[in-house]
């Protein structure tokens, strides 16, 4: 199959606003690719960026993310096939 | 290729409104908190069982105060541990409701332990959202009931000492011992194995909510990233290494597949039953004259509790809605309901009544001596005094009136030594101190004793032998 455009992909979405920079999806992240940011957002926190490959979909990130709108997770269905 | 997403919070709202400005949907929680988890996991579990809109959430006192900028349903907030009682009354009110109280470890396990327990022992149909985080987290990290033994507070700044302030406070297992509930379980939010245990666990006391089943209680071991000092990967060994130790996570309790719902005596609110309740049909319906010229009237009634003072000023306030006045009566009595003081004020007049308190008043009735010593110096200039002959010699001031009643004599006559209120008011009516005439307090006396005939009977008879006496002596 066509190699899908990377957006298309399985991939956590972050609200860089709302970040508070907790940590705590990193920890929860079974794959690790979330890691903190070295620059701040615009409230003054450091936010979590996604590695940019490597997501699964299992919502963990959300799940233990406190921000209840700060972080939501894509999921691309017949993802597995594409790779 | 279809993309699913997982996200959104649904349940809450899309915009909280509490922080607003340059972040318009980020919780006020500090970075960290369990709490924001926590309202997720409870509003995705309300949107799932499509509960949103028969669910009333009770904040409650602590940094979750503001839960109502979050959670969109229906919202109360509930004063320092008060959620059981508030939710209890919701609950009742609104039979069809779900009601989830969530409360933290100073709210619930200090404060509102009682009612937490009796709520629980009655088993309220509520789902009971408990979180543990050992610490008053929003007054600024005080000792909390659920406080490690050993752990540093802003209170306990060497560790909690047993010896000096007790040990933690187990909700789950003291719950456990009542026979009311129907679920009981302790989760944790410190990692996402718990979270994802937590979740089910929560989705299951909603779920009990939402089948009116019965009480549902879930512990929730959460942390205070500010007050204890934790960042992520101190909370999880906070949690996992010491809250569990004394708190030991699991389910205590579920028979929820065991009962059926809960059909509880509710209380019937609607008009009928409340007309019924407050004798609406029977109740007379007064028109004041207001502006007429009758000239106003302050009485204090003064005696012992159980001689019938408050009723005295009651039957007065009866006799002047019959003559159409505005009237106020004002109790005010000691804790005893018989050997102590009692007095009550009453105002009769045709402008409406500012103030129900009589400091000054015109006419004075005093059932015993401590009374007679106790107003009669404030009866004004040109005042008229009642009292028991039981008192004494009493010499009023200058430009008052007093009048010795021998009362017991002629309740006595009349056929009971009770009446001996009544007979000081036929007396009284007789005098025209009042300016209102004997029919009306018949009229009142009537409906006062209403459920009581016999009494009734008596009552009049005392009047009568008082306006009598009246007549002879005055």
């Amino acid at each position: 199959m066509v190699k899908t455009a990377e957006k298309k992909l399985t991939r956590p979405v972050i609200n860089v606003l709302e970040c508070k920079g907790c940590g705590r999806c990193i920890i929860a992240c079974p794959k690790d690719v979330l890691e903190m940011s070295s620059e701040l957002n615009e409230r003054g926190y450091h936010f979590v960026k996604y590695k940019g490959s490597g997501c699964i979909g299992c919502g963990n990130c959300y799940y233990s993310c406190p921000e209840p709108l700060a972080l939501e997770v894509h999921i691309v269905e017949n993802d597995k096939e594409q790779k | 290729m279809t993309e699913k997403v997982i996200g959104k919070a649904p349940g809450l709202y899309k915009e909280f409104v509490r922080k607003g400005g340059s972040a318009p949907t980020a919780t006020h929680y500090c970075p960290g908190c369990g709490h924001g988890i926590l309202h997720k996991i409870i509003g995705e579990a309300m949107s799932d069982f499509d509960i949103q809109d028969r669910t009333i959430a009770i904040s409650p006192v602590g940094c979750a105060v503001f839960a109502y900028y979050y959670f969109d349903c229906g919202n109360v907030q509930a004063a320092h541990g008060r959620a059981p009682a508030v939710a209890t009354g919701i609950s009742r009110a609104r039979p069809d409701s779900v009601v989830i109280s969530y409360q933290g470890d100073g709210d619930l396990a200090s404060i509102g332990l009682n009612e937490t327990l009796q709520a629980a022992n009655r088993g309220e149909k509520i789902a009971v959202i408990f979180v543990n985080n050992t610490v008053y987290g929003m007054t600024g990290g005080q000792m909390a009931p659920t406080t490690l033994v050993g752990e540093k507070t802003s209170t306990s700044p060497d560790g909690r000492d047993p010896r000096f302030s007790g040990y933690p406070i187990h909700m789950c297992e003291l719950i456990d011992t009542l026979k009311a509930p129907v679920f009981i379980e302790r989760v944790s939010l410190s990692d996402i194995a718990h979270i994802r245990k937590a979740r089910k666990a929560i989705r299951k006391a909603i779920e009990i909510q939402s089948q009116g089943k019965g009480y549902a209680f879930v512990e929730v071991l959460s942390n205070c990233p500010t007050n204890l000092k934790q960042n992520a990967e101190q909370t999880i060994e906070w949690i996992n290494e010491h809250m569990e130790k004394e708190f030991p996570l699991g389910n205590f309790r579920d028979t929820s597949n065991d009962v059926d719902k809960i059909e509880k005596i509710y209380s019937d609110f609607s008009v009928e039953s409340l007309d019924e309740i407050f004798e609406l049909e029977k109740a007379h319906i007064f028109d004041t004259k207001s502006g007429g010229n009758y000239a106003a009237r302050r009485l204090k009634v003064a005696g012992f509790g159980g001689q019938g003072v408050l009723s005295m000023g009651l039957l007065a306030a009866g006799a002047g809605c019959f003559a159409g006045h505005e009237v106020s009566w004002f109790p005010s009595y000691g804790p005893e309901q018989r050997g102590g003081t009692a007095n009550c004020s009453v105002v009769i007049s045709d402008d409406p009544i500012g103030s129900p308190v009589v400091q000054y008043p015109d006419i004075l009735v005093a059932m015993n001596r401590p009374s007679l010593e106790k107003f009669a110096a404030d009866a004004v200039s040109g005042a008229t005094i009642f009292y028991d002959s039981s008192a004494g010699q009493f010499d009023p001031p200058d430009g008052i009136t007093a009048v010795s009643v021998p009362t017991i004599e002629i309740a006595r006559k009349a056929g009971s030594e009770k009446a001996i209120n009544t007979a000081m008011l036929g007396v009284m009516i007789q005098s025209g101190v009042l300016g209102i005439g004997k029919t009306h307090f018949c009229e009142a006396l009537k409906v006062h004793f209403a459920a009581k005939q016999k009494v009734v009977d008596i009552n009049l008879r005392a009047i009568d032998l008082g306006s009598e006496w009246a007549r002879e002596n005055l």
